[in-house]
């Protein structure tokens, strides 16, 4: 039987077949490289078919004559262990290597070599590569939408700060560590607003939202002096009761007048977009998606049938309808629902929408996290006397959200990668504007070049995240 | 029942009714003023607009509610076309991923995250835009295979033309019927006698043999019609016969597919390595052969962890082929949600319409997942 197997090697031949096939291998792979950086066939003299399969002929019978269990080469015990494990195996990584080299040229010429970037029009770009001339004329609409140029330092100065405030908790002392929650999930947040409401729109364009968060953090402050006896009734009533007052008795015409300030240009959210306002209304609907969702899961494993049944109806309705239908809700349904004087801005529709959206995805993933507890996580927290409240926020909700971290993180950049959508509406963020600007008499044909740029942009964010809420998922693994 | 109880439930069902109030009350003033009456009698009406894409007989002459239907069979239809190449893809990806090929294993792994960390709606226009308006006109179109022409203004591919079709469809149903009575019969042999028949070649011959049959004797006949080049005016060209594709359907099929397979791939990959090596070594050593370990004991649990979340990607695609609005491709949304709203002005009407369709596909198809969870669930004691 030995003899039969003259195709593999033995000790006595290892070297005669080791040298043949790294030599076929090295030919196959060469041949190839020629032929695709330098485009040239130095197998031409072959008939058309054998001289195209050629260099896979030689490759694959390189590989099958260097495939020897143990050779002592660190090198190739490596190739043999990782892409030559038996015949199907070689002839499937000599077709990727192959493609990989093929398609290098092609590739580097359209992206740097025959690219142009030089220039402010489009007749630089004569060559047969990507125009980045055009990104780079374009960049300042990509970034910031129709926002007016002198005005874009708010924009800019919103993020610094907000990225500031947001990395703050690396930064916190022991001392002030028990608060960080707090911190994100009240303060943040309400500064956030403030920046973008004061800042980047700079009129009275989110009254209504204005009030209610002041609301929101008055009726906060006041909670903590209230018996947890009654604490439940009092954030249902007291809120409601202060955005009333603070609209109509207190502050109606100051807060208008505040919000002008008369020193900074009003722009109208019709007019931003961009990058910018994909990170506004991701950053913004996260916030609201998280808390919503949170209450949804909860209220769907109530006690209260007529609470359960209503969440079980959200999720239900929010989770079988595509985005583009509640935007479209949004945006020609919803107006028809409210009086006629009253309006509410596009931007802010659209946050509402998307948030409600998100936040069922938010509750079913949640619920999965309550769900994995075992029950007597709940009756210990019981027995020790701890109420509903009590016993959620310092018992199940903890272990809970950390088992759910990758789920959560995976519904946030499905948000992302849904801010898109919002053109629906007539908003243009950064997909919005690359079709604007494709379709500007000066500069059509450049299609490819705004997509490719767009798709590396959001690459990045989105695989960002994905690796953070990795990392985040490592660091709190507890061992069950 | 004490106060505690009944005080959250009555609140909450409260505000749920103001707010449906509010919302109502507004509708009705606001369709006053505007001297529009509520009512869906408008589906009758005639629609007065084209679609340029429909699997069924349409024009302006027929009604909203014949419109309502182009556009739902274009959204199944593109969906059905994205669910089967996104499993294709998905299902070899997947397996790619679990190789211990290290290129194949990268090649995958690069794939995955490439695509699923760019929204869908950037693929679509990448290749709506980008990608498929690189194709040559139709007069410069080599054709691939001889048949196939791929060009901009779409995939030409060449039709059936049948003879006796209905006999070819009894020959299939025949066939299909056949076949659950070959497993009916395998799987009591088996439980009686511990004896396993061959079911798969089984019913792959039957489903060959069968339509072979009807075209040798039931008088079944097919003839290929080829697309043939025809000018219609002094540049414009176009091709006559054969079935085309829109380039919108090509675009809007490929991203969703390409989008839906990186999710599917990991859920492929997921449900193979929940199967524990333990079950693995504990089938071999009953002395079960490979191919016997993967169909008997591999495969039963781990389409258990994989079908579940897949069916889920299976609702996602549908749902996201309503991304098909923004290129122009007549589904649901944009010919019901988008010019039929416009025409008519009944948004509420429509607007609920569409959302109802969509939820109640949603609906059942989770309600049936329910019912397979449950019947494929483990039955521990």
């Amino acid at each position: 039987m030995n003899k039969l197997n003259f195709l593999q090697p033995d000790k006595n031949n290892l070297n005669t077949y080791l040298y043949t096939g790294v030599i076929l291998l090295s030919l196959s792979i060469f041949i190839v490289f020629l032929n695709s950086f330098f485009n040239r066939d130095i197998v031409s003299f072959l008939p058309g078919t054998i001289s195209f399969f050629l260099p896979l002929i030689l490759g694959f019978i390189g590989l099958h004559l260097i495939r020897i269990e143990y050779s002592g080469l660190k090198f190739l015990d490596s190739i043999n262990k990782n892409i030559n494990t038996n015949n199907f195996n070689a002839f499937l990584s000599l077709i990727i290597v192959f493609v990989v080299i093929k398609s290098l040229p092609p590739l580097l010429s359209w992206f740097i070599l025959d690219a142009n970037i030089a220039g402010d029009s489009k007749d630089v770009c004569t060559g047969s590569g990507a125009c980045w001339t055009y990104i780079k004329i374009w960049f300042n609409r990509f970034m910031y939408g129709m926002y007016p140029n002198p005005e874009q330092w708010r924009i800019n100065l919103s993020f610094v700060a907000l990225a500031f405030l947001g990395t703050i908790g690396f930064f916190a002392t022991e001392k002030f560590k028990k608060y960080l929650t707090l911190y994100y999930v009240v303060v943040y947040p309400i500064i956030a607003f403030f920046f973008i409401f004061f800042f980047i729109s700079g009129g009275p364009v989110f009254f209504d939202f204005s009030y209610g968060i002041i609301a929101a953090v008055i009726s906060v402050i006041i909670g903590f002096f209230i018996p947890s006896k009654f604490k439940m009734y009092y954030f249902i009533i007291v809120p409601i009761t202060v955005y009333i007052l603070l609209k109509h008795v207190f502050f109606y015409e100051e807060l208008i007048e505040l919000g002008k300030l008369e020193t900074l240009e009003w722009v109208e959210t019709g007019a931003w977009g961009g990058l910018s306002l994909t990170f506004i209304v991701s950053f913004f609907c996260l916030i609201f998606c998280f808390p919503i969702g949170l209450f949804l899961s909860l209220g769907r494993r109530s006690d209260f049938p007529i609470i359960k049944y209503f969440s079980i109806g959200m999720i239900e309705f929010w989770r079988g309808v595509p985005l583009i239908t509640v935007l479209f809700m949004s945006s020609v349904m919803f107006p028809m629902f409210l009086p006629e004087d009253m309006f509410i801005d596009k931007l802010v529709r659209v946050i509402i929408a998307i948030s409600l959206f998100e936040a069922a995805y938010v509750a079913e993933v949640i619920r999965g996290g309550l769900q994995a507890l075992p029950r007597g996580q709940y009756d210990a927290a019981k027995s020790l006397g701890m109420g509903y409240w009590k016993m959620h926020i310092l018992v199940i909700l903890p272990q809970a959200l950390k088992l759910v971290i990758p789920g959560i993180a995976n519904t946030f950049l499905a948000l992302v990668k849904d801010t898109p959508l919002i053109f629906v509406v007539g908003l243009l963020e950064i997909v919005g504007m690359l079709n604007l600007a494709k379709t500007n008499p000066d500069w059509l044909g450049f299609a490819m070049e705004g997509y490719v740029f767009a798709s590396v942009l959001f690459f990045i964010i989105c695989y960002a995240m994905s690796k953070y809420s990795y990392n985040l998922e490592q660091k709190y693994k507890t061992e069950r | 029942m004490n106060i505690k109880k009944i005080l959250p439930q009555l609140l909450t069902l409260l505000v749920v009714i103001l707010i449906f109030g509010f919302f109502s009350y507004n509708a009705q003033v606001n369709m006053e003023n505007r001297g529009i009456t509520f009512g869906y009698g408008f589906l009758s009406q005639e629609s007065s607009f084209d679609v340029q894409f429909s699997l069924i007989e349409y024009d302006g002459s027929h009604s909203y509610f014949r419109a309502y239907l182009v556009g739902l069979l274009n959204t199944i239809l593109v969906s059905v076309i994205g669910i089967i190449f996104a499993t294709i893809i998905g299902v070899v990806v997947g397996i790619a991923r679990l190789s211990n090929n290290y290129l194949i294993n990268r090649t995958a792994a690069v794939y995955v995250e490439f695509f699923r960390n760019i929204p869908l709606l950037l693929q679509i226009f990448f290749w709506y835009f980008a990608a498929l308006r690189a194709l040559p006109l139709p007069q410069d179109t080599e054709p691939m295979f001889g048949f196939f022409f791929l060009t901009i203004k779409g995939f030409f591919v060449p039709a059936f033309v049948w003879n006796n079709l209905d006999v070819f469809i009894y020959s299939l149903i025949a066939a299909i019927i056949s076949i659950i009575f070959v497993r009916i019969y395998a799987r009591k042999k088996q439980e009686n006698e511990g004896i396993q028949t061959p079911v798969l070649s089984i019913s792959i011959g039957l489903l060959i043999i069968l339509p072979i049959l009807s075209f040798l004797f039931g008088g079944v006949d097919a003839s290929v019609e080829v697309p043939v080049i025809k000018q219609l005016s002094q540049t414009g060209f176009t091709y006559e016969g054969g079935i085309k594709l829109p380039p919108e359907l090509i675009s809007l099929a490929l991203a969703l597919s390409l989008y839906t397979a990186t999710f599917i791939a990991e859920c492929v990959r997921a449900g193979v390595q929940g199967v524990s090596k333990g079950q693995k070594e504990a089938a071999a050593s009953i002395g079960l052969t490979p191919n016997q370990v993967l169909k008997l004991v591999v495969m039963p649990q781990a389409l258990r962890i994989i079908i579940p979340p897949t069916t889920n990607q299976y609702l996602n695609l549908t749902k996201n082929s309503s991304l098909a609005a923004a290129i122009a491709y007549p589904d649901l949304v944009l010919v019901f949600a988008g010019t039929a709203l416009m025409q008519t002005g009944r948004a509420i009407e429509i607007v609920s319409i569409t959302m109802l369709t969509y939820l109640s596909l949603s609906i059942s198809i989770s309600i049936l997942m329910n019912w397979y969870n449950k019947k494929i669930a483990i039955k521990e004691k």
